[in-house]
């Protein structure tokens, strides 16, 4: 409380500096207040960032209506004004190239150019005046979902001038959830207030079963503090519910990351699976049809800057032509020489990884490549306060089932997945049929390699595109496919969903080391213990 | 009598010439003997001017090399011989290099920056206060050395005898050893494991008594290693020749009919594993002292497929070609990587392209295929060379 | 006969294969130790390019003493041990004059014993953990006390931040930082339970469990931070994580200090915007010498988007320091210009001088900046005056008596003032 008094205080200061400061800029004004709105909007291009926050205020509150767009243009970082005339403009990125329009009317101004304006500035002390700002100005939304958003961003700093406005809010609201989360304000406000200890322990029962986080820390303090030992103990008995519900939705939060790390292991590792699963080829350059993918998706970006939310899916299917062409090549120019020879297709390989990783490097440099993530992939899912699901892991896991299954049917469906079946289990025979034994190697193995590519493309939302992101994930996809046991897909599927299950749930425990240096330990243990892996193949020749 | 064969390459114990390419044992001991004593003296007695002084540098890389080489012996002897392909010998190697670092690091004493007496320096700063158990006894060189050769063995012993008894073989057998040697990467980084982390272990000063620094040391420890990779190459190839060596190839060409003649060929394949790695392990403990540092990217599996690349070039199955091979390629790339940064790793990549489709049976095939060319103009039907592990 | 002959053609060949071909020595050699291949190449080469660049300007203004530059650039590929071996071919085969090299730790702890031991003189331009300080290393990069607590302190009086997540990749660096951060927050009175470490591996690249154990303790009432010393690729999906998890720099600031420029230049950056950095150079100060100096490094480059970052100008001003020791004393001796060293003063590229310190660590001014949607920072705090770089950090138990002083008469990188004796000397 101390704290929040002395932040007032130092408002005050500031506010009066801030005045100070305009009315210095605004010297030639004979009447303040005629042109106060439009100077205060020129000396938000002037103030130093420690003076913005008052001075945001004090537009807050003569021109609520122009306040709002002008906080959301600036929060977003587009709030631009031009050199000379200190007007204030927006700016569009579109693609990588900016474009500056008017505040009000969004006419554009082509004649500007960078030079020629410059960035309102902000910092995180502005940034987080703004969305509190906003949230307030927003209680008011026609929109409910936009109130309700607004109302939990306010509630996790309740402050008690907005009391008032809460209360009135209550009245009027009509949608169920928006109430909801009035009522929670006004019990929080209840519970920080009141003297009773009757209203309190009301407060607390009418608390018990909600999630919000500043609700929790609430009901700590007054179980801390509280003097009255009946409120202590409501306090105390709601937060054990409380409690109870969050550690089922950290239970399923865990999972999630779990699955989560499982589908991109599966996307790592169903590409090998192929190549090495089903062909035998040890295929120590998978690591870089993986990277080849996650460049191409860099590539496309480039190549459509404008269309960032589409370019995945432009990357998906260009990624496979790459990754797979290059597959084609490898397994013609070099793996078709060394049948029957598995160890060597290992060396042979692994110097093609090296000269890829190099390629890579002297054509993109060493550097790390800027993919962008499309609009649609950042963000969470939010299901309560405590239990949300970010949107790009969740979409790489069905993307990651999906490409499963598409390759599941087209093994087990056409007849290019017979023809590889029938190769990979008796060579000669299928060759005696009449099967193209080459072209289907080739097929195969530039199917598996396509789908690396694609992996590449899921990839790239996640971690760095570089020269060495193939490396990354070579001996985990290894792990993966000799675990589920070689040439079994379905084995792939189950042990790379549960080897990530199994290091998460590890990890809170033992670091994330330990759980990887576990995890690898319980691999060599169990494929002594079963040579073949989870789901061995039956019915091949024997050695 | 067997050992004069052996050491000649002839006599009636001569085996089948296909899977013992041109063993001329005394010839390479005497070059290898004479050429250190040469570089040896040349360094030491020479004066700086002189046009044939060896540099101490030329003599640490030299040393550095020839440890290369005993461990591309190691790995030559299990896959050559044996058709067991391990992908994570670096970790024995790099576990020899630990326990040698070891004793390096108790043998500085109080001299570390902070002057604990007791405490290496990395201990104090992460505020370590007392040594932990398997840092005791390291102060001692003789246990130090048997650490170093016994860790190794253990672990491989142990990792051998699960493997082999429940017949965990080709592809998986190499998979499984490449996680061995990640997982040890992984822990060795871990800075509670109290091995000096991703900094390793550095900083040394003398070892039993000897300055480190000193050209007299290097020499020394140049000649000791040139000294037991003569001795290793000796025993090894005296083991390949016996009637062990015999069984092996058998268990290389065909494992199950080996094992249906009534040989218990993972008993073979375990002592042969642990005999590889006690190998590495003492190539590891030689390395450390001459190059001055061992940290946990010993441990990473790109070194470890690199050790067998050499193996792969040099030409796999001869003992002369592993060591040749890791020679080569190693000077090659201290020179190149010079040169050209930037198209090494195209000349490295494509070499081992070029070596598994054209030359399966490495430099040394090549060697014998001329040889044979210069001796006879109608050469002999051509063999196949078989890796052993069939898919 | 012939045996003699292929002796001697042997001891020939060795000697001649191992050695770099000495030019002409009426030139000063400038030996330049950066990986230009393997992990570490991302950030070595930059600063090969900058001390190039260096050389070529000084050569432009006349060299030194009279005589050209000569850089000597070799690979030691991110291979510790190779650092080593490089070291001392540069020094004996070489016999370059000085060295401009190293980025991690432990290539400079491999390094170390080949420099000492053969005198040479090296510059190493790259923020570290500290605790150490050798006479023949000159550290031109911050040492924590420059930069980590610097940054805490702006987080704790400007932020009001009260609990804090020390979060680390687990090698030297984070640790010994984490270590003095820890004793200097307790220092302050920040209770236990309000620290948490958290240590992952290299390249880390799944952080939802973490992100979201940060989210849990930082949900619980009071302002939280996050002190990131995490390494390199191990960045980009910690970033993209929080911003996915809904945290952002307003609620949970991160502040780090081994993102860049060059660093941000390979990602997207909406999800980082408002997260911070503490450094002491930033691409984005406008000074003078810094537009020269970044238009400079873009013609050399011939790269007009290219960025600078906070090793280049550590680089810059060693090279400068350097130059100016060297005429002083008149030699490229390394006694006498490890002497003339001491005190040196070269200006900042972001205004003022750094100043030599007898324990080879610079004074320098400390900036915080923001990360913005460009890709660069915005300066949002700086020192009042420069820090003195610490080479042993007084919050370490272990090193708080010790002091580093290489003029007379000390002439002791580790001297305890408690027992008044330089630990570690043989002599």
């Amino acid at each position: 409380m101390k704290q929040f008094q002395n932040l007032i205080y130092g408002l005050i200061a500031c506010f009066s500096f801030a005045f100070f400061s305009v009315y210095a800029v605004a010297n030639d004004s004979q009447s303040a207040k005629a042109k106060s709105d439009t100077e205060l909007l020129v000396a938000l291009t002037q103030v130093k960032l420690k003076q913005m926050n008052p001075l945001l205020d004090q537009i807050k509150s003569s021109q609520a209506q122009t306040a709002l767009p002008i906080f959301k243009t600036l929060l977003e970082g587009r709030l631009y004004y031009v050199r000379s005339g200190k007007h204030l403009i927006q700016m569009q990125k579109i693609g990588k190239e900016k474009h500056y329009f008017e505040l009000e009317s969004a006419t554009a101004l082509p004649h500007l150019t960078k030079k020629l304006v410059k960035k309102v500035k902000l910092n995180n002390s502005v940034r987080r005046y703004l969305r509190s700002a906003i949230a307030e100005l927003e209680l008011s939304h026609p929109d409910a979902k936009i109130r309700a958003a607004a109302l939990q961003s306010l509630l996790s700093n309740l402050e008690t001038n907005l009391q008032v406005t809460i209360e009135k809010r209550r009245a009027l609201e009509t949608d169920n959830k928006v109430i909801d989360l009035l009522d929670v304000a006004l019990n929080l406000y209840q519970l920080k207030q009141s003297e009773s200890a009757a209203l309190q322990i009301k407060a607390i029962e009418q608390l018990a079963s909600r999630l919000e986080i500043p609700v929790k820390n609430q009901l700590t303090t007054v179980a801390e503090t509280s003097p009255d030992p009946a409120v202590k103990q409501a306090a105390f008995d709601a937060l054990k519910e409380i409690e109870h519900s969050t550690n089922r939705y950290e239970l399923v939060d865990q999972l999630f990351f779990g699955l989560s790390l499982g589908s991109v292991l599966l996307l790592a590792s169903i590409g090998l699976a192929i190549t090495f699963g089903v062909m035998g080829v040890i295929n120590m350059a998978h690591g870089e049809m993986i990277m080849l993918g996650a460049y191409t998706t860099y590539v496309v970006q480039l190549l459509m800057p404008n269309h960032i939310d589409y370019s995945l899916w432009v990357a998906i299917p260009a990624a496979f032509m790459v990754s797979g062409l290059m597959g084609v090549i490898i397994e013609r120019g070099v793996i078709r020489h060394l049948h029957g020879r598995p160890l060597e297709t290992l060396l042979a390989t692994f110097g093609i990884s090296l000269i890829l990783q190099q390629l890579v490097r002297s054509v993109f440099s060493p550097l790390n490549r800027q993919v962008f993530s499309p609009s649609w992939m950042t963000g969470s899912l939010e299901i309560n306060p405590i239990l949300s699901l970010t949107l790009n892991r969740l979409y790489i896991l069905a993307f990651a089932l999906i490409v499963f299954f598409a390759l599941l049917t087209l093994l087990r469906k056409t007849s290019l997945g017979l023809n590889v079946r029938a190769v990979s289990q008796n060579r000669n025979m299928a060759k005696a049929m009449g099967v193209k034994t080459g072209w289907v190697d080739a097929m195969t193995f530039g199917l598996g390699s396509g789908i690396a590519g694609i992996a590449g493309v899921a990839l790239s939302q996640l971690t760095n595109v570089g020269p060495n992101l193939g490396q990354a994930y070579i001996i985990d996809s290894f792990m993966v496919v000799v675990f589920g046991g070689v040439g079994n897909l379905f084995g792939t599927l189950v042990a790379a969903f549960s080897l990530g299950i199994a290091t998460k749930f590890l990890e809170p425990v033992t670091g994330a080391v330990l759980a990887a240096i576990i995890v690898l330990v319980f691999i060599i243990l169990f494929i002594q213990k079963r040579p073949k892996g989870l789901f061995p193949q039956k019915g091949r020749a024997a050695e | 009598m067997t050992l004069i064969n052996t050491l000649f390459g002839q006599g009636k114990n001569k085996l089948d010439s296909r899977q013992q390419p041109g063993q001329k044992t005394l010839p390479f001991v005497a070059i290898l003997v004479i050429s250190t004593l040469l570089a040896c003296g040349a360094n030491l007695l020479l004066p700086e001017s002189s046009a044939l002084y060896v540099s101490t540098h030329t003599i640490t890389l030299l040393g550095k090399y020839l440890c290369y080489a005993m461990l591309a012996l190691a790995v030559d002897i299990i896959w050559g011989y044996c058709g067991i392909l391990s992908l994570g010998h670096g970790a024995f190697f790099a576990l020899g290099g630990y326990a040698m670092g070891m004793y390096l690091m108790r043998q500085i004493g109080d001299r570390g920056v902070y002057g604990d007496p007791v405490l290496p320096d990395f201990m104090v700063f992460l505020d370590w206060k007392t040594l932990p158990w398997f840092w005791q006894g390291m102060d001692q060189f003789w246990f130090a050395i048997l650490m170093a050769v016994v860790i190794p063995g253990l672990l491989a012993f142990i990792f051998g005898w699960l493997a082999f008894r429940s017949r965990v073989t080709g592809v998986y057998l190499s998979i499984m050893t490449q996680a061995l040697t990640y997982a040890l990467l992984l822990a060795f980084f871990r800075n509670e494991m109290g091995f000096g982390g991703n900094n390793g272990l550095t900083d040394f000063k003398e070892i039993l008594g000897f300055d480190l620094q000193a050209d007299s040391t290097r020499v020394s420890l140049f000649a000791i290693t040139a000294f037991l990779l003569a001795v290793i190459f000796i025993i090894s190839q005296y083991l390949m020749n016996s009637r062990m060596g015999k069984v092996i190839l058998a268990i290389r060409d065909g494992e199950s009919r080996a094992r249906f003649i009534g040989y218990r060929t993972e008993r073979y394949k375990v002592w042969l594993f642990v005999y590889s790695a006690i190998i590495a392990g003492i190539a590891g403990a030689l390395y450390v002292p001459q190059v001055g540092i061992i940290n946990p990217g010993e441990f990473s599996p790109i070194n470890s497929i690199e050790i067998v690349i050499w193996v792969a070039v040099g030409g796999r199955g001869t003992l002369i070609g592993a060591i040749i091979g890791a020679l080569i390629i190693n000077y090659a790339k201290t020179r190149f990587t010079a040169l050209f940064p930037e198209a090494w790793l195209f000349a490295l990549g494509g070499l081992f392209v070029l070596v598994t489709l054209y030359l399966p049976k490495g430099l040394m095939g090549l060697w014998e295929t001329i040889q044979a060319k210069i001796n006879k103009p109608v050469p002999e039907a051509k063999d196949e060379m078989k890796t052993g592990v069939s898919s | 006969m012939q045996v003699k002959n292929l002796i001697t053609s042997l001891t020939l060949v060795a000697s001649s294969v191992f050695s770099i071909n000495a030019l002409a020595s009426d030139t000063i050699k400038v030996g330049v130790l950066h990986s230009l291949s393997g992990t570490m190449a991302i950030s070595e080469t930059t600063l090969k390019d900058t001390v190039l660049m260096m050389v070529e300007e000084q050569n432009k203004k006349g060299g030194l003493l009279g005589k050209k530059l000569e850089a000597v650039v070799v690979d030691p590929a991110s291979n510790w041990p190779l650092f080593a071996e490089k070291a001392r071919e540069l020094l004996t085969e070489a016999e370059v004059d000085v060295i401009f090299g190293g980025w991690t730790s432990v290539s400079r702890k491999s390094v170390l014993p080949v420099i000492e031991e053969l005198n040479g003189l090296m510059f190493y331009p790259v923020q570290y953990e500290g605790e150490e300080s050798s006479k023949n290393v000159f550290y031109t990069g911050a040492s924590p006390n420059q930069q980590a607590i610097p940054a805490v302190n702006y987080l704790k009086d400007e932020l009001e931040v009260e609990r804090w997540v020390l979060a680390g990749t687990d090698y030297v660096y984070p640790r010994t930082t984490n270590k003095i951060l820890e004793a200097y927050l307790t220092s302050l009175g920040v209770a236990k339970e309000d620290i948490m470490i958290n240590y992952t591996p290299f390249g880390h690249s799944d952080w939802q469990s973490i992100v979201s154990d940060i989210k849990k303790f930082g949900s619980q009432g009071k302002k939280t931070a996050v002190v990131s010393t995490i390494n390199g690729d191990a960045n980009l999906p910690f970033y993209k994580e929080l911003g996915n998890q809904g945290l952002n720099s307003e609620d949970i600031p991160v502040v780090a200090f081994s993102v860049g420029e060059e660093e941000l230049s390979g990602l997207d950056t909406t999800p980082l915007v408002g997260h911070l950095a503490a450094w002491n150079y930033f691409q984005s100060v406008e000074t003078d010498s810094n537009d020269e100096f970044i238009e400079l490094w873009r013609a050399f480059t011939k790269n007009p988007e290219r960025v600078t970052n906070d090793p280049m100008e550590a680089t810059y001003i060693g090279f400068n320091m350097w130059a100016n020791a060297v005429t002083e004393a008149g030699t490229t001796d390394v006694n006498a210009v490890e002497q003339a060293m001491i005190g040196q003063e070269a200006s900042n590229l972001t205004g003022g001088t750094a100043l030599m310190n007898k324990n080879h660590h610079l004074s320098k001014p400390v900036l915080i900046g923001e990360i913005q949607d460009d890709g660069q920072f915005e300066v949002v705090w700086e020192t009042d005056s420069t820090v003195a770089g610490d080479a042993w950090s007084d919050f370490l138990p272990g090193s708080k008596d010790l002091i580093s002083d290489w003029t007379a008469p000390l002439k002791c990188g580790n001297y305890n003032v408690q027992t008044k004796t330089c630990s570690g000397k043989t002599l």
